[in-house]
């Protein structure tokens, strides 16, 4: 039996159990289906997945969950300290009881996609795909052929969403599941909102996690959007997030990459009026065998837009990294600026990073930059901190701290900010483990 | 407390210093004086460690101990600190957490333990308020950004948080001007100690203005040619390096 029957013969098994859908559902779940069955999984001979081999998905057997079940101790033993409106997701499964959103104000609607297809609310049926069709890659097709969870985020014009909008995903030890959660978000004219999807989940767990976002920010609209994920070592995360600008929007990914064991990150803004900016700053740490490729491109489709962008990534061990960045101006679209840099920082001989940027640029009045950078620590600095009567190690260690601040600078929440410095420091090689000293800084703060 | 003896040190094959011969007692202050390529920044780069500089012959002790068969930050934790000239930018490392750790690795190395969060915060914003520093600083990378002044105070409050014995300062009066001056003078009298000894080496008479050392050494082509008290640093102001050089000759 091929790989990519098996999960057919899952999505059709759930499709009996699921029963009667409305018309528009159940199309979109056969076109991806169809697109699936006519792709199978990539494969190391495609371009865009050239350095990232899926077979440890592909040859998976995963189920669906059937229950959200999970103690609040547990949760909570999980969760960001955040005071955040918060939807959780358990294997995939949305979780009343470990949600909270009743304080929304009326202007923000917050639904759980489940909830959205069940109630057919037509409204979330037109912009659903249409940034992520299934085109876009096997895995948003087999997205959408299993979609039913995940959560539709509306923002009615001029709104101040005044806390974060938590999105967390656990998952759970045991015969290994997977889920494919949507995320869709429209953003209307003038809001601003701080939206956090978080992975996390108990250290046993090896499941896969395939999610699509699609976020619409319309004309002037503010999006903070913090991918935190720090999946157990053992999960394979698959994430395809597509943004659309309007005129005057602004956005911004931080993407912060800590755990899973295959990580693939498609990240996709689309600037489309005059003035939309999009930021885009990521950090991964890869250690033991982890795989994490970012994928990301910025398509500067209007004149007079500006995207920002730095990635880095600290890989020890035989960890093996990928960033991929493209920055595509199209034919005419002047006064645009593009910036994109990449550097790396490998702590062992056995850890490897494939980056390759990319520009493509069809218009001669353009400010554009990029640059990808791999080495070790600056030998100078460590001669300096030695001076001070700092271990060698220790200086390491503090040199790698440096190298994620200068992403994690950028995060404006703390409680992420310091989670990730924390998370950085802890999971440096024991001989340069610097968690103690992060936690004194961080508690001499308050 | 330091003993240098008969020291010769080569850099990429050029012999620089020739036998270098000099002595440091506690509760003194030393200024090492020369012309350009004399050797001084040679001497303390030596004793702090850096590489590229082979020893040929010749010892360095400090407190016994062989400095030349030490880590470079076992020589910290000892005691021996250098301010160096042109202070290196560490993107990314907070100033807290460089002295933080640096503070803490010396006690703990003399079996003290760390010192409590409070107290060393306590100690920090004394010394920063000595040295006329924001404590905005704390958080700001290690020197990134700095002016030239700043670097300068940064390493003198390096010295107040760790206290060494002995405070190697190579060249910390240049670029500074005069009210940076007087702050870091200020900075580095407050040091001095029966128990610490200060080494100053310096280009210019100037900065012995504001600190006044108990030796002045001459340094001219890779060995001490005349010591004397401040008053020696004065007829160099007047007569410049070559009246000694000829007096060598």
């Amino acid at each position: 039996m091929s790989n990519t029957q098996t999960f057919l013969d899952t999505l059709n098994a759930r499709s009996q159990q699921r029963g009667a859908e409305p018309t528009w559902i159940a199309a979109r779940r056969q076109a991806g289906a169809a697109r699936f069955e006519a792709m199978g999984f990539p494969t190391r001979r495609d371009e865009e997945w050239k350095y990232t081999d899926v077979r440890a998905i592909a040859q998976g057997n995963f189920a669906l969950a059937d229950n959200a079940d999970f103690s609040q101790a547990q949760a909570a033993a999980l969760t960001l300290p955040l005071d955040a409106y918060r939807l959780t997701f358990v294997d995939g499964v949305f979780s009343t009881a470990l949600s909270d959103v009743d304080a929304l104000p009326s202007s923000v609607q917050v639904l759980p996609l489940s909830r959205a297809l069940s109630e057919n609310h037509e409204a979330v049926g037109g912009p659903l795909g249409r940034l992520t069709g299934v085109e876009f890659s096997p895995f948003s097709a087999l997205n959408t052929a299993f979609m039913e969870e995940g959560v539709v985020v509306r923002i009615a014009p001029g709104t101040v969403v005044e806390k974060p909008i938590l999105l967390q995903f656990l998952s759970r030890s045991g015969s290994p599941v997977m889920c494919h959660p949507r995320i869709l978000v429209e953003a209307a004219g003038r809001s601003e909102a701080t939206l956090i999807e978080h992975y996390t989940g108990e250290a046993d767990a090896a499941n896969f996690t395939n999610v699509v976002a699609e976020l619409m920010l319309d004309r002037g609209a503010i999006l903070h959007h913090y991918k935190l994920q720090e999946a157990p070592l053992g999960d394979m995360h698959v994430a395809s997030i597509h943004v659309e600008q309007s005129r005057d929007s602004r956005y911004s990914s931080y993407n912060l990459n800590l755990g899973g064991a295959l990580v693939r990150n498609d990240l996709i803004s689309d600037l489309n009026g005059q003035g939309a900016e999009t930021n885009f700053y990521g950090l991964f740490f890869g250690q033991g065998r982890q795989h994490v490729d970012n994928h990301t491109k910025v398509n500067h489709n209007a004149p007079l837009t500006f995207s920002n962008e730095n990635y880095k990534g600290i890989l020890d061990d035989r960890a093996h990294g990928v960033f991929n960045g493209k920055v595509y101006v199209k034919r005419d679209s002047q006064k645009i600026e593009g910036f994109q840099s990449n550097q790396n920082l490998l702590l062992s001989d056995r850890a490897h990073i494939d980056a390759k940027p990319e520009l493509e640029i069809y218009a001669d009045d353009v400010k554009c930059s990029h640059g990808t950078t791999t080495g070790q620590l600056d030998e100078e600095a460590i001669y300096a901190l030695r001076t001070r009567g700092i271990d060698e190690a220790t200086a390491r260690g503090l040199l790698t701290l440096a190298f994620a601040g200068e992403v994690l600078e950028k995060v404006a929440l703390d409680v992420i900010a310091e989670r990730v410095e924390l998370a950085v420091a802890g999971k440096l090689p024991e001989r340069f483990n610097l968690a103690g000293l992060v936690e004194a800084a961080v508690s001499l703060n308050d | 407390m330091l003993q240098v003896n008969d020291l010769h040190v080569t850099v990429e094959g050029k012999e620089i210093l020739k036998g270098l011969t000099l002595t440091i007692n506690a509760g003194e202050v030393h200024a090492i004086m020369g012309p350009n390529g004399a050797g001084k920044s040679t001497l303390s780069a030596v004793i702090a460690g850096k590489d590229g500089y082979e020893v040929t012959q010749g010892t360095v002790t400090f407190e016994g101990q062989d400095v030349l068969e030490m880590e470079i930050e076992e020589r910290a934790q000892a005691g021996l600190l250098l301010g160096f000239q042109y202070p290196v930018e560490i993107p990314g490392v907070k100033n807290i957490y460089l002295l933080k750790s640096a503070l803490n690795a010396q006690r703990v190395a003399r079996g003290e333990g760390e010192m409590p969060a409070p107290e060393f915060m306590k100690l920090v914003k004394e010394k920063l308020g000595f040295m006329k520093m924001d404590a905005s600083f704390l958080q700001r990378a290690v020197n990134e950004g700095f002016s030239g002044g700043e670097k300068k105070r940064n390493e003198i409050l390096q010295m107040l948080v760790l206290q060494p014995k002995l405070a190697m300062l190579d060249e910390i009066d240049s670029g500074l001007d005069i009210d940076a001056m007087k702050v870091v003078a200020d900075g580095v009298n407050s040091l001095r100690a029966d128990e610490r000894a200060i080494l100053l080496v310096t280009h210019y008479q100037r900065l012995l203005d504001y600190i006044v050392p108990d030796k002045v050494h001459v340094l001219v082509d890779g060995r001490i040619v005349k010591t004397g008290d401040a008053e020696l640093a004065k007829e160099l102001e007047a007569n410049g390096y070559e009246g000694i050089e000829e007096f060598v000759a």
